[in-house]
């Protein structure tokens, strides 16, 4: 794959994602809180939105994805990279369950995480001074683990 | 306020369709799948699979777009999070993700599309995860 293809669709499509992050309201931690806390339900105040971003991005990609199965190659690339593990292991589910915490903890993921860094230079925000290099280490970390 | 807020619904469906069609494009025209932990933990990384051009520009992108789009962002508010909070979840964040293999974005958004059995455990088991710590934060500690 010629490299700078590579590096312009993925910039574009970085970009993309983010505007995606943001529209739906998820690179805001507050919306993301406020869908994971389900004892709001019965009173009436709990938000809902989290659901409807992952329908969204689901629908294409439930869509889209059997569609790429079938072709032999990526437009731009040799072939495509998916996933080819389906193991369920304990490191699948006490990784998932050590992502989930640290997720209830401040309402971010990785995606939102990159974007707040970006939000952070017009809002003045600077809860990713402190989230970002500490996702950066526990990832760095669990490279080493395996 | 703005369209994130006084249209909820529409613009999460909306917002969540780009994200969709930014992880089907990636895999369209480069074949990579559009998993954030994955693509910056690639970045530290040494595996012959490490080139990391595409991975730094896409976090390029998503850095951009987070202050571009910045006039469009929801306003909701909740009490702020202290460092140490930050710190830790930031940690685990981190950690959790490279360890099971996948975020929101690579098991929920693209293993889910691919229907993958695996990618659904660990969207049941974060998402699970995720909602007992919420619950014991909000409404067992306070």
């Amino acid at each position: 794959m010629k490299s700078s293809v590579a590096t312009l669709v993925a910039t574009l499509m970085g970009a993309l994602f983010g505007a995606g992050l943001v529209v739906s309201g998820m690179s805001n931690p507050a919306n993301v809180l406020n869908f994971l806390d389900l004892a709001a339900i019965p009173t009436g105040t709990w938000d809902a939105r989290l659901m409807f971003v992952m329908g969204g991005g689901v629908l294409v990609t439930a869509i889209g994805f059997p569609w790429l199965m079938r072709r032999a190659r990526p437009m731009f690339a040799d072939k495509f990279a998916w996933p080819t593990s389906s193991t369920i292991d304990q490191r699948l589910v006490i990784g998932a369950a050590l992502f989930g915490i640290g997720s209830g903890l401040a309402g971010y993921c990785p995606g939102p995480a990159f974007a707040n860094v970006g939000a952070s230079m017009a809002t003045g925000i600077r809860d990713m001074l402190f989230f970002v290099p500490a996702m950066l280490i526990g990832m760095w970390a669990a490279t080493k683990f395996r | 306020m703005n369209f994130a807020d006084t249209q909820p619904f529409i613009a999460a469906a909306a917002g969540g369709i780009l994200i969709g069609l930014s992880a089907f494009l990636m895999m369209w025209l480069i074949g990579r799948i559009t998993g954030v932990s994955g693509i910056a933990a690639g970045l530290m990384s040494n595996s012959s699979d490490s080139r990391r051009g595409w991975r730094i520009a896409f976090v390029a992108g998503l850095v951009f777009a987070g202050f571009a789009m910045q006039p469009f962002a929801s306003a909701t508010t909740i009490q702020s999070i202290s460092p140490p909070m930050l710190l830790a979840a930031g940690l685990l964040v981190g950690f959790g993700s490279v360890l099971g293999s996948g975020c929101t974005s690579g098991h929920g958004v693209c293993g889910l599309g691919r229907r993958s059995i695996r990618s659904l455990v660990a969207t049941v088991t974060f998402m699970g995860a995720a909602f007992m710590t919420i619950f014991l934060l909000r409404h067992v500690f306070i």
